[in-house]
């Protein structure tokens, strides 16, 4: 009896052995030919992902969807609503170390009392003379801040109550080589929102890019709806994508969001010319350089551009009007703002003008960006050229006692030592303290659960702190960028400084190339 | 916040005395996390920090001390044939359990914290608390009446050469509460390994022998008279069926059928057996495993594949059946001798394992493969997993480099972008705008 019924276990065993082996064989020949480009599952039994995964809503096209199963959603408190606010704001400023790569004295085209208009040049780069950096408003420049060394940290503007643009003139499309296209986008000012990627630096002018890549979400904690930044602007978000795919040897990629909790804004959904892709998963999805890894990597040697919408649909706008159009929303959020919304005002804003009123307590940090990649500023700063989000957190600086044990009050974490699974909704009151101190690498597959590529982040960091070069390469520094590696700053158990590794990493490539 | 101001009024002079310093800044961060703040970079960071990780270690492996005192205590009076009920003569049990254990944990931490204190001071970082677990795991792996002088050696050998030589917490290539528990196998071969070490409070584990009590058991005897209940008996001896044999050198000698000739099945995995302190009890030791799986913090990949490396060879061995081991039908091995011990707190160990995932599974799969095949096969001491994981921690960076390789070549060999001209003269490739319009 047992005898008989081993033997049928054994056959049935055989029998699926012998399926999944030549039903694998029937994937991995798909692949090779090239049939299943996007992953498709062309297995003869649906995965487990099909069967079990709740379906996603019917605006998402399931052949272009890449599920991500790894990273981590930061929940914290402070979102911001999805009203858009005119901003109070009077002053804004353009900051030359925005834009990597710049040198730190540019050439000033402008002095303290002139009058400007939005759009006008500022300064520019002597090493990169035809690239020009302009005002995003018009009025009065009243101070040109020095920084360190007799660098420029600052070009301070005040703005106009009636903003009035510099017109240029618009060239013709339809015949124009794609060098004119060029010239005239540098010209005008929209250049440096070009981001050029390895290295995240102000795209080149003689550099093709492979492929453009856009996201048009953000899964960041507390990141702004970038569906209410495209609202009112799809004909030039459109006209951008254009412009842009006239820019690129390959294709212009659209990141979409595929989570089904907010359906993206049509200005996204219908653009055309473009490939979308759509992306469902928890926080990093949303990056622009996750996006990539998924659809087309960056190839070796190769070079790709990525863009934020708000910038695309700049770009689009120029080549409509004539006019640089630097309207940006910009979410104020975090914990210690009274009313958390989106403002609607221009780029270089002043944050302490953004947060009139709306900080009650002291003892604050500060941070134009989110709170994982974003930048530390003091409050009477101005927003940081890429960044369409303030948030505002308490200062950690108090002595907890057995804070490592036994925390009093609960703090976001990955490790499942905190119960914080037990409460999926709660929104977290982060404050900055780097609750523990630094140490060396010993925890392991860590990095690997905070970010959904194909890279081995901890060895990557130990190959940047060892200064090797070749095996940087190997495993995929090109494709990194701080704010993909930074959700795995923030669950690292030795406190360890990743993002500042990954830059030094990404200058000796830089160097080196 | 009293006790923040005094202790913010005795830290002592870091110029003038480094070690009083670094000692005193080990127990300060111990008793109140620090207030530092991010600073570029992130600025929340993860309320996770490796004292945290650390100490949940420790704690998983709790069950295992309290049910190690305890049996040092049932296995000694199982010698002179008293209180042979699990809850008869509990408290003789117990005590005699602590007056062997204490001085092993004292001094394991004594010795072993020392040195961590001293090159943390000599070197100028904070203590690092790479220790509080291989300090917990030390006893636990030592036979109960190992000579303390031998311990303190150990552990002196283990933390000096096998972690500060390589530069402390995070760099040690090999576990160090094994290198301790190995070294003692190497160096005093005769005085712990044999049947007689298992047991402990005789001078020599022999029938007729009579108990060797010190002025603990002494002390705990005035006290248990005052209480009125029962005291040890300084005038047992060893009855004369006494072996002090563990399962695993019964079933090198005899294979399953000598085994269970002494021992139940049920006795096995509940722990009441001869063995090292901590190792007997499976179930509590699951128990910490399972704590380490939810938790996280112990790889689920070294653990499964460990199992299935151990009952991959024990399946063949048997098959094969040319020894009396090999005959113990496979489910048994992890009855007796201390492979879940291995499997939930050694093997797992993030420093000396494979990095990566895929690394993981070849790592904990050669550890229960080669540990049974050690213990089946070596003469002289029938248990596999300590050389098996050292064995194994050797290879780990080889086996991630050849992980890594793959994943190299695998980008490396990507082909390049269809059209991708770049640099330099690319603009004329596509200059053509009619293509575009």
């Amino acid at each position: 009896m047992l005898i008989s019924a081993l033997v049928v276990i054994g056959i049935i065993l055989i029998f699926i052995s012998v399926f999944s082996i030549s039903d694998n064989l029937i994937q991995i020949e798909a692949q090779k030919q090239g049939i299943d480009t996007q992953k498709n599952n062309l297995s003869l039994v649906p995965s487990l992902k099909d069967l079990f995964s709740k379906s996603s809503p019917s605006y998402v096209d399931k052949n272009n969807l890449h599920r991500l199963n790894k990273g981590m959603d930061i929940k914290l408190a402070g979102a911001a609503s999805d009203e858009v606010h005119h901003a109070p704001v009077a002053r804004y400023a353009v900051k030359p170390q925005d834009f990597r790569g710049i040198s730190p004295i540019p050439k000033m085209e402008v002095t303290e009392g002139d009058e400007v208009l939005a759009g006008q040049v500022l300064f520019y780069d002597k090493k990169n003379p035809n690239v020009k950096y302009v005002s995003p408003v018009s009025g009065e420049i009243v101070e040109i801040r020095r920084g360190q060394k007799r660098s420029i940290s600052h070009v301070i503007i005040l703005g106009d109550k009636e903003q009035k643009h510099k017109q240029n003139t618009p060239i013709a499309l339809s015949n124009a080589s794609r060098s004119e296209i060029v010239g005239f986008m540098q010209e005008s000012g929209v250049w440096p929102v070009i981001n050029q990627r390895p290295f995240d630096i102000i795209a080149e002018t003689e550099v093709i890019p492979d492929n453009i890549f856009i996201s048009t979400f953000d899964t960041a904690p507390l990141a702004p709806n970038l569906n209410l930044v495209i609202e009112g602007r799809g004909e030039e978000f459109q006209k951008g994508l254009e412009i842009l795919a006239r820019l690129t040897s390959g294709k212009v990629y659209l990141g979409l969001d595929g989570r089904g909790q907010e359906k993206p804004h049509t200005a996204y959904t219908s653009a055309t010319g473009v490939e979308k892709h759509w992306f469902k998963g928890k926080h990093p999805a949303g990056n622009v350089g996750v996006q990539i890894h998924h659809v087309n990597p960056i190839k070796n040697n190769g070079t790709v551009w990525t863009l934020k919408v708000e910038d695309v649909a700049m770009i689009g706008r120029l080549f409509l009007s004539g006019t640089y159009d630097a309207t940006k929303v910009v979410a104020i959020t975090g914990s210690e703002v009274t009313e958390p919304v989106h403002y609607k005002t221009y780029k270089g804003a002043s944050i302490s003008e953004l947060l009139k009123d709306k900080v009650t307590s002291d003892n604050n940090r500060y941070v134009s960006g989110n709170v994982l990649s974003g930048t530390q500023l003091p409050i009477d700063d101005f927003v940081s050229d890429a960044h369409n989000q303030i948030t505002v957190i308490k200062e950690g600086d108090d002595y907890e006692l057995f804070g490592w044990l036994l925390p009093i009050t609960p703090r976001p974490s990955a490790s499942r030592t905190f119960p914080n699974f037990l409460i999926p909704g709660h929104e977290f009151e982060a404050n900055t303290n780097t609750h523990g101190e630094e140490r060396a690498f010993v925890v392991t597959g860590q990095y690997e659960n905070m970010l959904p590529m194909d890279i081995y982040p901890q060895h990557l960091m130990k190959a940047i702190l060892t200064g090797d070069i070749e095996r940087m390469e190997g495993l995929g520094i090109n494709e990194m960028s701080e704010e993909d590696i930074a959700l795995c700053e923030f669950a690292c158990t030795s406190k360890q400084p990743l993002q500042e590794i990954l830059r030094d990493g990404l200058d000796m490539m830089r160097e080196q190339a | 916040m009293g006790l923040l101001s005094f202790l913010q009024k005795i830290e002592p002079d870091k110029k003038k005395s480094p070690f009083l310093h670094t000692l005193y800044d080990g127990f300060f961060t111990f008793a109140y996390a620090p207030k530092t703040v991010t600073k570029g970079g992130v600025h929340i960071k993860d309320g996770m920090d490796l004292k945290r990780t650390m100490v949940m270690v420790v704690l998983a492996m709790q069950l295992a001390y309290v049910f190690g005192t305890y049996n040092i205590g049932h296995q000694h009076f199982d010698a002179i044939g008293m209180y042979p009920g699990f809850l008869e003569g509990f408290h003789l049990k117990l005590s005699h359990g602590l007056i062997k254990l204490l001085p092993i944990f004292i001094w394991t931490h004594v010795v072993g914290l020392g040195i961590e204190f001293w090159f943390a001071a000599k070197k100028g970082h904070p203590i690092e608390e790479g220790f509080l677990v291989s300090g917990a795991l030390i006893p636990l792996i030592m036979p109960p009446d190992i000579p303390i002088w031998i311990l303190c050696v150990a552990v002196a050998f283990a933390v000096i050469l096998g972690k500060e030589a390589f530069g402390g917490t995070g760099m040690n290539i090999w576990n160090v509460a094994l290198l301790a528990r190995v070294f003692v196998f190497f160096a005093y071969p005769t005085s712990i390994s044999g049947d007689e070490v298992w047991v402990s409070g005789f001078e020599k584990v022999a029938p007729g022998m009579a108990v060797d009590y010190s002025w603990a058991h002494s002390m705990f005897n005035s006290l248990f008279d005052w209480i009125g209940i029962a005291t040890f008996n300084a005038n047992a001896a060893i009855h004369d069926a006494y072996s002090g044999a563990t399962p695993l050198a019964l079933a090198a000698k005899g294979g399953w059928t000598a085994v269970t000739e002494q021992f139940t099945v049920a006795q096995m995995w509940w722990g009441t057996i001869p063995g090292s302190i901590g190792e007997t009890s499976k179930p509590l030791i699951l128990i910490g495993a399972l704590v380490l799986l939810l938790t996280k913090i112990g790889s689920w990949r070294i653990m499964l594949s460990m199992f299935l490396g151990c009952v991959f060879m024990g399946i063949i061995f048997n098959a094969w059946g040319a020894t009396p081991f090999m005959t113990v039908p496979w489910i048994y091995h992890f009855y007796i001798g201390s492979f879940f011990f291995a499997m939930a707190f050694m093997a797992t160990d993030p420093v000396t394992a494979t990095s990566t995932n895929v690394g993981k599974w070849i790592y904990g799969f050669g550890i229960g493969a080669i540990g049974l095949l050690i213990r089946v096969f070596n003469p002289a001491y029938p248990e596999g997993w300590m050389l098996a994981i050292l064995f194994l921690n050797t290879f780990a960076p080889l086996i991630d480099y050849y992980v890594l390789d793959s994943n190299i070549k695998r980008r490396m060999a990507k082909p390049s972008a269809a059209g991708g001209i770049i640099r330099k003269d690319a603009n004329s490739q596509i200059e053509n705008p009619v293509s575009h319009a």
